[in-house]
Formats: structure tokens, C-alpha cells, sequence
């Protein structure tokens, strides 16, 4: 039977305010343990939560940017539950009435576009962490995180195979970190993704038994256990089982997903209004002062990329995976006229460098103004692209210019026809026997006389001349 | 001096007929004597407490006292102080010293008042008589086999015998006016969000209100000058300029529209109390207050609302309560539930956990609806009953109680009976109203009987004014029990 992926994800952005939601602690991360807990993360008796209002408006940037309703009217729930990491015994969240509503996000799939629909999106105060190592079989907790903001961001069941779940999570990413309202930081937790998988016969309307996979904090991960879990699915359904619903957890050392809790065991959560919380409302003006205010967005700046400089769509999309990335792209191709050539070269060998030395754009030692300096050099011919790898090599390991290198280590590209022709000629004389392969009609023997010609040039000459005066040469005589 | 009000006890310490330090003496020793046998304070720490008489005096010698400075208060075991046990009535906090201190407390110490103790409270502010502390029931001052009332009751019971000449206290569903009227003490509940709850032991948030009882509504009236104020760390906490509460005491009662509403004065209300009431208003009326009927139909309703709401909003308001990070966690478990079960099991009392447990039910999946929807759905009716009342008056009169305390041991056996007695004072908390308890009689058993009187929102400064005039022509306030 063929079988049919259904994906939804629930995204846990923590937003990155200063301090916590409902209190004034700091919600830097890595401090030591239980210092950046205040009174309110302890839950001690008798304290209480005060919103931090930075959180609304990190909300709305969002919304906006998903073309969503944002809700004016919203509310703050009780969700109940004990655990260790939860002081107050109550996680406070949104449950009717979330800010966000009614979003969507696009996609590319392979080179088309799908636009997944963002169900909602909820403000929250994470929990703290549980540490069951280093404590001799009792469990330590750390409160820090306790507090810090976040925005479960869920969309609805929309994509239909691991790629596009990766692609959706991806652009998301991609959303939230061009905000500036998230870090982004997948290690640390700051963007922790919750997969709803299920499996259907192709053509069934309704949806299969759906199981939920637990923060996967990469999206190497989130591939894997989506791809373990359908595999799961199909297997236990073609073996006659049933999928019941449950949540469960990925382990990225064995690749599987393994049972967490059954939907027995699912909790009531026993939702209400928290009362020591006023409605948080939102005027109109508040809505519009932030629209206002909003950079353009990576779905504009990729149309406008395609339109000005000619790219791609799929390169635009590469390009404006995040921010720092799209400004890089922009700057080397506004300052050399060469879209295309600038996004290959962003795309093609600064992508691969600074992947290969674990390096964000942030840091690429090549500053667009040099990577413009090289680009400039290949569009007038100076460079040839094996010449130009050799200068990108050598703008990466030092602080010259194009120009100087180019100087410096005499890579300047041999055009001068005189010159060509008496290198041309000397490897005709010099290789008969490839001349003669040639003129029997063996045409690969061109390019083992091209590669002397190369060669004899210290790879400087210019290789298309160098092809036309040999096919010239050869053919004349 | 003893008897002194707090208004007298600030005129002698301004004119430096007594010091801060022998009046907090004066007290311990009386509590020393007297505590035994009421049990209205849970801590007493004279060392402390003497501490604070002379910052007190110091800050008087330096010429920075206040009206208040070097005045004895007892504070509710509701309210955090830093440094002291805050027990909440409870063994879950029997060990807990809290590190900070409430808003109320803060505004107390920032006017030179002096802690004299801890005031003795129904665990967790739930109860009616002050049956339910872990640390034994107060008594009531006035009859040592009465309930003083609760949850307050020790902070009535201290001002009645005079062990304190003023108390903080809190009212969620009347746990200032009952036994303010119980044990014949004057105790004012503002409208909700006047006095911050920060640092208040959360009960039932939405209803929960700071406030303070005192011989007279005067003395009231400076207290309240004192603790209410806006305060950015409750959200609840309502912005808005600060008000002299004495402003209208003096004012005369001409043309003051009385209302009385029909449903108060029904079946179910005692005969003696009834008759205290009528009294009351007949006092009144001779100060120029006309009186009118009112209607407040859904009276009725308040006790299935409130005991919807308030229990709700407690389940999980005392979830916190896990023996993890503080309070009483249980010497042996096996793993994390048994911890949290035999710690919670432990350190709760009966009343507290059938709170706990009505609460998870009204909220749980299935049952939300039909319960805490519905109560707040009549929560909205009452409010609206209370705003078309205050349409034709301007202050509504009525019992506290449908009669005087009644015995230690009567209605323990029995919640819905105890919380049947709540009728008169729950309306009141669900609308978020202010109100006020103030001494008018004595039943037929001898026992106090409290007049109580619901203002407008914000009217706090006009029922001072009912309060105050009455007080003027009444003594049923200056009143003390023999002990």
C-alpha cells in the first residue's frame, strides 16, 4: 500500500527580552544554577506575576510577519500539573484567546512554493530544568530558565514529508531570527520543535492515529525522528497493529523514537483563567506603530532578489535564509552590478567555507567589499574561476584586496593574443601526436593541448582564448 | 492605655507622654498573660519586636516620626515579613521564615509601626470560626467557648482583648467582617485591588483583599491611609491617586441614602441580630439617613458560586505547596509521588484539602462548564444585582452573620452548615466591593453583633463616614470584654 505523511509542528521559541515574563530576573543563559531565580521563579508564598510588555510586542513582530489575526483581547491560563522544574505548580500560558492566530508560512519544495498554515501561536514562561545526573540518585533543579518567555508557535497538520516539515522549521528559523526576536539557538534551546506524525492510505480523508515527538532540538534531528517514526507507523500498521496515540521521545545515539506516555496517561490540565493576571489588550495603534516598524521580510526580499538581480528562485531562497546573509548577498551585488555571479559565489564557496569551519556569515573573514573587490576582477576578465578560488583562498587567510593579490602573486590572467598564439604554437610542435588525433577527428585531444597551453601559462592564460586559437591554429594549417 | 485607640495612642507618643518601647512592653506582657488562654497569636518574639520600638523611638528622637510611628500592630500570619515565621495557619509553613516581606507589611514598617506578633488564622484563610489553624483555635475574647470568627479570628480576637490596638487582616469571603462582628471589633475590607496582595499567601485571588480592624472606624480609616496605594508587583493592584480615608469622617449624614436589601433581613437571620440591625438603622435615621428598600435576588447564589470559585482558584493557587523548595516535606518516600503525597498529605488540614479537592473537580475536563463557567456566570449576576442596588443608595446596611459566634465545636462536624453562615459577607468578595464590619449590640447570649456596611466601589471613605457617625453617637465599640 502506499502511504501518505501527515506533519503538524509545534514550535517552542523562547524569546529573546532581557528579563523573564513575569518577572524582573535576567534570562541570560549558562549562569550557574538557581542565581537567576527570583522570588516569583521560586513561587515563593505570596508573590505574584507582572507581565513583561517586550514580550507582547516580540508577539506581535511575528504575527505580523505570518500575516496572522493578532488577537487585542488576550488572556492568561492556568495549566496545571506537578513537577519538580514547574515551582508554582501551574505553568502560566494561553489557552483560549492566544495572541496569534490564523498565520501562514511559505515554503519552497524542491522549486515550489507551499504555504503552511500557523494555527495559532500562544505566549508562555518555560520551566525550569531537571538535572537526574551528578546528584547520587536524587535529581537537582536549576530555576534559571524558569520564567523565560516563549511563543509556542503550532501550526496546522500541513506538511507531507520530512523535507518539507525541515523546510517549514526551517523558514521559521529563518522568521524569528530576521525578527530579532529569538537567538535562534537550537544547542541552547532556544528554538525546540515538538513533531505530530501520522500515516494514512493515499487518498483516505481522514487523518491516521497521530503520535507526538518530543523536543528535537535540531533540525538534523527532527528529519531523523520524523523519518524513524513514519518508517514505524508503516511497519506496525502493515504488521497488523494500531497507532495509539501517544507522545514520544527521540533518541538521537539509537535513532529511534521510544514511548514517553500513552494517551491513558495523558494529563488533565484543568485550564482557567489566571486570576492574578489582568487581560493583556492590545490597541490598534500598538499594532500599527509595530507594522510600522517591520524590516522587510525574507518572502519580500526574495521576490525583490529575483526581480533585481536575476537570480533564481531557489538561490534567492538560499540567500535569504537569514538575515546577515541576505544584507551580504546584497552588498556584493550591489556593489559589482553581478547578481548572479554574487550569488553563486555566496552560495557556492563562501557557503561551503564557512560551513566546513562551523563559521556564521556573521563572522566570514571575507567582508562583502572584498568579496565585491574579486567578483569585479571576474566580470572583466582579469580572473579566471580557477584563478579567482585561488584569490578567494587568499582573501580568506589575509586582509588584502582582490587587487593586491592579484598583484602580488601575478594572477592576473594572460588575455594578450600574442602571447597566447606563441604558447599555442610551441605546444602544436611539441605534441604531434595529439595534433594528429585531433585532425583524425578526435576532438578530446584539444583539450590535452588546451591543458598544455594552461600549463605552460601557470594557468594565467585566458582557457576560452586558448580554445579558440588552438581550434584556429590546427584547423588552418 | 490599654484601651487606648490608635489615634490616642499617636497623640501620647507625639507629645511624649509614653514611648514606642513601653507601649510594645505594655502589650507583650498583656499578650504573656492573656495568650494562653485566647491563642491569638501563633508568634510572639519580644526581642524583635522591642527592636523595632526602638527604631522607632530613635526615629521619633530624630524628628522623622510619622503619625503612626512607634504604634503596636499585629500582623495576620497571612502576610510575609522578612525574618519572621509566616505560617499561614498551617504546618506546610510551619517551618518556613520568610526571606521578604509584603507590600502591607512594607507600608506598615515604612510608617514606624511595631510588630507586636504573628495573628492566629484559619490554615490558609479557610474557616469561618478559626477552627481549622494547625497551632488550636483562638477563643473568643468575649465568651472562651465562642468561635471568634474567621479566618481573621486572631486579629479580632487581639483587638477585642486588647492584646494589640490594631490588626492586619484579609477577607475572601468575609474573613475580616465575621469576626470583626464576632468578637464586637470595627474591621474595614476595601474594594478588591486598593491594598496590593503582593506578599499576601495567596487563597482565592480573584476575592482575596488585605485589610484591618481597629476599636473604631477612625482608627481604620488611619491604617488604611497607611496600607492601601498602588503596587506595580500586583497586577490586580489598582493605579489611581492616593486618598485620605479621614477626609469625610466628620461629615453629617443628612440626606445619606440607606439601602436595605429585602433578601438580608429573611428567613434564616436570628431574631436578636435582626433586632441589633433595626437598631442600627434606627440610629442612623436619627442622623438624617433615609432609608430605602433594595433587592439583591441572587444573594442565595453566592455560596454555590463562591464555594465554585474560591476552592478553584485555591487548588491551584496552593500547588506550590510540594515540599520541594520550602515548607514541610515528609520524612520518608520512595520516589517523587510519594513525596509530593504524604508531604501535601502531611502537612494540609482537613478543611484545606476539601478545598483543594473541590477545586480540582470544578476545573476538571468535563466538569469546567457546568461549574466554574456557571459560577462565574452568576459571579457577573450578583456584581450587576449590587450596581442596580447602588443606583438608589449610597451605602447598604445589613447583618454580618445570621447570628452571634456561635460554640467552639457547633458547626465543625458540619462545612455546609459553616459555610451557610457565610450568606451575608460572600456577595460582597464576588463583586469586589468594600465593606466594613462595625460593633452595634450584643445577642441574647452576650455575645458581640456587627453592623456591616457595603460601599460603593471606592466607597471606603464614605463608609467610614456611616461608621465614624455612628460610632459618635454609640459605644458599642469602646466596649471591652472582662478578662
Amino acid at each position: 500500500m502506499k502511504w501518505e505523511v501527515v506533519i503538524g509542528l509545534e514550535v517552542h521559541v523562547q524569546l529573546n527580552t532581557v528579563s523573564k515574563i513575569f518577572s524582573g530576573a535576567s534570562t541570560a543563559f549558562g549562569a550557574e544554577p538557581n542565581t537567576q531565580a527570583s522570588l516569583v521563579e521560586l513561587a515563593l508564598p505570596g508573590v505574584l506575576p507582572v507581565m513583561n510588555k517586550a514580550v507582547v510586542d516580540k508577539s506581535i513582530r511575528l504575527g505580523l510577519a505570518l500575516d496572522a489575526t493578532i488577537n487585542q483581547k488576550n488572556i492568561f491560563a492556568r495549566k496545571n500539573y506537578f513537577y519538580p522544574d514547574l515551582p508554582k505548580g501551574y505553568q502560566i500560558s494561553q489557552m483560549e484567546l492566544p495572541i496569534i492566530e490564523h498565520g501562514k508560512l511559505a515554503i519552497l519544495v524542491g522549486e515550489e512554493e507551499k504555504v503552511i498554515r500557523v494555527t495559532r501561536a500562544h505566549m508562555e514562561e518555560d520551566a525550569g530544568k531537571s538535572l537526574h545526573e551528578d546528584f547520587h540518585g536524587l535529581s537537582g533543579i536549576d530555576l534559571n530558565r524558569a520564567g523565560t518567555p516563549l511563543l509556542e508557535v503550532v501550526s496546522e497538520p500541513d506538511m507531507r514529508s520530512p523535507e518539507e516539515a525541515v523546510a517549514y522549521a526551517k523558514a521559521l528559523h529563518t522568521l524569528v531570527t530576521w525578527l530579532g526576536i529569538c537567538d535562534g539557538n537550537m544547542q541552547e534551546g532556544s528554538f525546540r520543535v515538538d513533531a505530530n506524525v501520522s500515516v494514512r492510505p493515499f487518498g483516505q480523508a481522514e487523518f491516521g492515529t497521530r503520535r507526538e515527538i518530543k523536543n528535537l532540538n535540531s533540525f538534523r534531528f527532527l528529519e531523523q525522528a520524523i523519518k524513524y517514526e513514519i518508517q514505524w507507523q508503516i511497519d506496525t500498521i502493515e504488521d497488523g497493529g494500531k497507532i495509539q496515540q501517544a507522545t514520544v521521545l527521540f533518541d538521537p545515539d539509537s535513532g529511534e523514537t521510544r514511548m514517553m506516555r500513552s494517551k491513558e496517561d495523558a494529563h488533565d490540565y484543568r485550564y482557567f483563567p489566571d486570576p492574578d493576571l489582568l487581560p493583556v489588550r492590545i490597541s490598534s495603534e500598538q499594532i500599527d506603530t509595530i507594522r510600522a516598524a517591520m524590516p522587510e521580510l525574507p518572502g519580500q526580499m526574495k521576490a525583490r532578489f529575483a526581480e533585481a538581480f536575476g537570480v533564481s528562485a531557489y538561490d534567492a531562497a538560499l540567500l535569504t535564509s537569514s538575515l546577515a546573509q541576505a544584507q551580504y548577498f546584497e552588498a556584493v551585488a550591489s556593489a559589482t552590478g553581478q547578481g548572479k555571479l554574487a550569488a553563486n559565489w555566496v552560495n557556492g564557496e563562501i557557503a561551503a567555507r564557512l560551513n566546513r569551519e562551523g563559521l556564521d556569515i556573521a563572522a566570514c573573514p571575507i567582508a562583502a567589499e572584498r568579496l565585491a573587490g574579486l567578483i569585479v576582477r571576474i566580470a572583466d576578465g582579469t580572473l579566471s574561476n580557477k584563478l579567482a578560488k585561488q584569490v578567494f583562498d587568499a582573501l580568506w587567510e589575509s586582509d588584502l584586496g582582490a587587487d593586491a593579490i592579484i598583484e602580488r602573486d601575478g594572477l592576473k590572467q594572460v588575455s594578450d593574443v600574442g602571447a597566447i598564439e606563441k604558447m599555442v604554437e610551441e605546444a602544436i610542435a611539441a605534441n604531434p601526436k595529439a595534433v594528429e588525433e585531433f585532425r583524425a577527428g578526435k576532438e578530446k585531444a584539444l583539450n590535452a593541448l588546451a591543458g598544455q597551453v594552461m600549463k605552460a601559462s601557470k594557468g594565467k592564460a585566458n582557457p576560452a582564448q586558448v580554445q579558440d586559437i588552438l581550434k584556429q591554429k590546427l584547423t588552418q594549417a | 492605655m490599654i484601651n487606648a485607640t490608635l489615634k490616642q495612642l499617636s497623640q501620647q507618643l507625639t507629645a511624649g507622654q509614653v514611648s514606642a518601647v513601653e507601649l510594645a512592653t505594655a502589650y507583650l506582657d498583656r499578650i504573656d498573660a492573656l495568650n494562653p488562654a485566647l491563642n491569638a497569636f501563633i508568634t510572639v518574639d519580644r526581642d524583635k519586636t522591642l527592636a523595632e520600638a526602638l527604631a522607632a523611638d530613635a526615629r521619633r528622637a530624630a524628628g522623622q516620626a510619622g503619625l503612626l510611628t512607634g504604634v503596636p500592630i499585629a500582623h495576620k500570619d497571612i502576610f510575609c515579613q522578612q525574618g519572621w515565621k509566616t505560617s499561614c495557619g498551617s504546618k506546610m509553613l510551619d517551618n518556613f521564615i520568610s526571606p521578604y516581606s509584603a507590600h502591607v507589611i512594607e507600608q506598615c514598617q515604612a510608617a514606624g509601626l511595631v510588630t507586636l506578633g504573628r495573628a492566629n488564622m484559619d490554615e490558609f484563610a479557610m474557616g469561618s470560626s478559626n477552627e481549622n489553624s494547625f497551632y488550636g483555635a483562638v477563643k473568643n475574647p468575649w465568651d472562651v467557648n465562642a468561635i471568634p470568627g474567621g479566618s481573621s479570628g486572631g486579629s479580632a480576637a487581639a483587638v477585642a482583648a486588647r492584646l494589640a490596638p490594631v490588626a492586619t487582616a484579609t477577607d475572601t469571603g468575609g474573613s475580616i467582617r465575621q469576626p470583626a462582628s464576632h468578637c464586637g471589633v470595627t474591621g474595614i475590607k476595601p474594594t478588591y485591588g486598593v491594598v496590593s496582595r503582593f506578599g499576601m499567601v495567596a487563597y482565592a485571588s480573584s476575592l482575596d483583599q488585605g485589610g484591618v480592624m481597629a476599636q473604631t472606624a477612625e482608627d481604620c480609616a488611619l491604617m488604611l491611609n497607611v496600607m492601601a496605594g498602588f503596587d506595580e508587583r500586583d497586577s490586580t493592584s489598582l493605579e489611581r491617586t492616593c486618598e485620605d480615608y479621614t477626609r469625610d469622617l466628620a461629615q453629617p449624614l443628612a440626606g445619606l441614602r440607606v439601602g436595605l436589601p429585602r433578601e438580608y433581613f429573611a428567613d434564616g437571620l436570628a431574631g436578636d441580630v435582626g433586632r441589633i440591625i433595626d437598631n442600627a438603622v434606627a440610629e442612623l435615621k436619627k442622623l438624617g439617613a433615609e432609608v430605602v428598600e433594595v433587592s439583591l435576588p441572587n444573594t442565595q447564589l453566592s455560596i454555590p458560586a463562591y464555594y465554585v470559585i474560591a476552592p478553584a482558584e485555591a487548588s491551584a493557587n496552593l500547588s506550590r505547596f510540594d515540599g520541594v523548595r520550602y515548607g514541610h516535606r515528609a520524612d520518608e518516600y520512595k520516589d517523587l509521588v510519594e513525596m509530593y503525597e504524604k508531604s501535601r498529605a502531611e502537612g494540609f488540614g482537613s478543611e484545606v484539602k476539601r478545598r483543594i479537592m473541590v477545586g480540582t473537580y470544578v476545573l476538571s475536563h468535563g466538569y469546567y462548564d457546568a461549574y466554574y463557567i456557571k459560577a462565574q456566570k452568576i459571579r457577573r449576576l450578583i456584581a450587576n444585582d449590587f450596581a442596580a442596588a447602588f443606583a438608589g443608595c449610597d451605602v447598604i446596611l445589613g447583618p454580618v452573620a445570621p447570628t452571634a459566634a456561635f460554640n467552639l465545636g457547633e458547626k465543625s462536624g458540619d462545612p455546609v452548615q459553616m459555610y451557610l453562615s457565610d450568606i451575608y459577607t460572600l456577595s460582597v468578595n464576588l463583586a469586589g466591593l468594600p465593606a466594613m464590619s462595625v460593633p452595634a449590640g450584643f445577642a441574647d447570649n452576650g455575645r458581640p453583633v456587627g453592623l456591616q456596611i457595603i460601599g460603593n466601589y471606592f466607597g471606603e471613605a464614605k463608609m467610614l463616614n456611616v461608621a465614624h457617625q455612628f460610632q459618635q453617637v454609640t459605644d458599642w465599640h469602646s466596649k471591652a470584654p472582662a478578662l
